[in-house]
């Protein structure tokens, strides 16, 4: 295991640090994202999009957030009010707690643990709970349906991703993320031509990308939250902040399932298959650091653009149906993950 | 008492009295939700001994998969809010049993590893796959067919009991106008027996 670049000698002072750099990535990075969407969206629609807050509405959900925390806060008379109150909070956790292993750059991570891919999976499969506590709690029967909806589709979807990332895992040999990363630096074509794995993964690329979508619960794959028979599914009776805390866990959901697949496919921090990053020393910034920050800018620029993809498929494609989102996963995309598994097992035995 | 002995203590009572909860609660979505504090309990505890994998494999499977099964298997079915009416006269037997098996367990637990002390470092994970697929192999295996056959069965079974048979295979194209076939028509009439349930028979 490689050591963090936060690897102090004094554990309780190192463990604050990771604490603040992960807290406050979680708050920035979905904003950005948000932006991202809100601007994106609107010029694919030939509209503008949010202008007036700040220099070209960057200031938007900023000012989004503030206008949240001044609301009301609503709880329906005929609620669970525990766990009414409870959902957003388990919803909104397993995010922030996935960012402490994904590694953002050489050296930015918080923990390199030996088990990271499942460590990553494992508790982005908790979020559901708080998606089914906010269904059953609202008594409301838009939100019940809304999170039968998003049990069945996480359920059905939950497999391809798995199994898409373990077909990564068999071919690096590691579970550990960075171990992953450095793999895919290691990997040559024929022993030659250096490349990531999204490219012998192409398949389970392809999966786990189209399953992170579903996990997300984002277009085309949004019936769980369908607006014209739903409202807003789990979300309908939700306001202010408890909403804010929805929104802000489905696009940490989305920074944290894009880092995956960049750290799983697309070569992690290095800014091409094969090329290092610059570990020279800058003024008075040590090698090591401008190696972090350059892999830093270069995860986050992988990150956007696949978020980027993201947006442009909700703008895209049309709303599935129930039955076929169901039917796409079980009798596709599950047999077409086993069958890489397979595949990436023969080649790693053979080669 | 050392921070790990407070922490373990802890996870302990956490896990303890919501396991607690979960047979005393009034409503059955409820009991679900404790049932997730305890598996996470569990799993704490794992980690706490240094088992890492065996710990995440506890969230993956209990908290990600089982219990967000049994939760949608309620709401599908039946789960109001507030407290339910009890249904069941044999809650005294219930718990003198629980009590007895935990004591058991407890006593039983304690004669056989009572003095044994646990490393508590990290098992690798490299090691625990060594023993699974290199030393256990075959036991392994062989589990893992009997959990197939176990899975197959039930769904055979299931699918019986609601007189439905297997339906005809799929068209291959995704977006097929095929009207879907109305199961409750089928398990409501009788008399009505689809030509699968022909075949079997």
């Amino acid at each position: 295991m490689t050591e963090s670049l936060l690897a102090l000698d004094n554990v309780w002072l190192a463990l604050l640090l990771k604490v603040a750099a992960i807290v406050g990535f979680f708050l920035v990075a979905p904003l950005v994202i948000g932006y991202i969407e809100h601007k994106g969206l609107a010029h694919m629609q030939a509209r503008l999009g949010p202008m007036e807050a700040a220099f070209h509405g960057i200031g938007q959900l900023p000012a989004d957030g503030i206008k949240f925390i001044q609301k009301e806060d609503i709880i329906p008379a005929n609620a669970d009010k525990w766990v009414f109150s409870l959902a957003p909070g388990v919803a909104l956790v397993p995010a922030m707690v996935i960012l402490a292993v994904i590694p953002l750059g050489p050296g930015l991570w918080a923990e390199d643990l030996d088990t990271g891919v499942f460590f990553a999976l494992a508790v982005s499969s908790v979020s559901v709970i708080g998606i089914l506590m906010a269904a059953w709690s609202s008594a409301s029967k838009y939100s019940l349906m809304g999170g039968i909806r998003a049990a069945a589709q996480l359920i059905a979807y939950e497999l391809p991703l798995v199994l898409g990332a373990a077909a990564v895992v068999l071919q690096a040999g590691t579970m550990s993320l960075v171990g992953i990363v450095e793999a895919q630096n290691d990997f040559r074509i024929l022993g030659v031509v250096p490349m990531w794995f999204v490219l012998p993964q192409a398949l389970g690329f392809l999966l786990f990308f189209v399953a992170s979508l579903a996990e997300l619960s984002r277009p085309p794959f949004d019936m769980p939250i369908a607006d014209s028979e739903l409202i807003f599914g789990h979300m309908t009776e939700y306001t202010g902040l408890r909403y804010a805390f929805f929104m802000l866990a489905e696009y940490a959901g989305i920074v944290v399932l894009s880092a995956l697949a960049v750290v799983l496919f697309l070569g992690g921090w290095y800014p091409l298959p094969g090329v290092g990053l610059p570990s020279f020393d800058v003024l008075f910034l040590p090698g090591e650091v401008v190696a972090a920050l350059a892999g830093f800018a270069v995860t986050m620029g992988k990150i956007v653009a696949l978020a980027f993809v993201m947006i442009w498929f909700r703008a895209t494609f049309p709303r599935l149906r129930e039955d076929q989102l169901q039917r796409i996963s079980w009798l596709a995309f599950i047999p077409l993950a086993i069958l890489n598994i397979v595949v990436v097992a023969v080649f790693k035995v053979v080669a | 008492m050392t921070v790990i002995d407070v922490v373990m203590l802890a996870v302990a009572v956490l896990g303890g009295a919501s396991a607690i909860l979960v047979v005393v609660s009034r409503n059955v979505v409820h009991a679900a939700l404790y049932l997730v504090v305890a598996l996470i309990s569990v799993a704490g505890t794992f980690l706490l001994l240094g088992a890492e994998f065996l710990a995440w494999t506890q969230v993956l499977v209990y908290v990600g998969a089982v219990i967000v099964l049994i939760l949608f298997g309620l709401m599908l079915t039946r789960a109001p809010l507030g407290p339910m009416p009890q249904d069941n006269d044999h809650t005294r037997l219930a718990a003198a049993l629980s009590v007895a098996l935990f004591g058991f367990l407890a006593v039983l637990i304690m004669q056989a590893f009572g003095d044994t002390a646990l490393p508590l470092s990290v098992t690798p994970t490299a090691a625990i796959g060594e023993i699974l697929y290199v030393h256990w192999a075959f036991p392994f295996m062989v589990l893992g067919f009997f959990l197939t056959v176990a899975l197959v069965g039930a769904i055979v079974l299931a699918r019986r009991e609601e007189g439905e048979g297997p339906e005809p295979l799929f068209d291959a194209e995704m977006d097929s106008e095929r009207p879907t076939p109305a199961p409750t028509d089928v398990s409501t009439t009788p008399g009505v027996t689809s030509p699968s349930q022909e075949i079997r028979t």
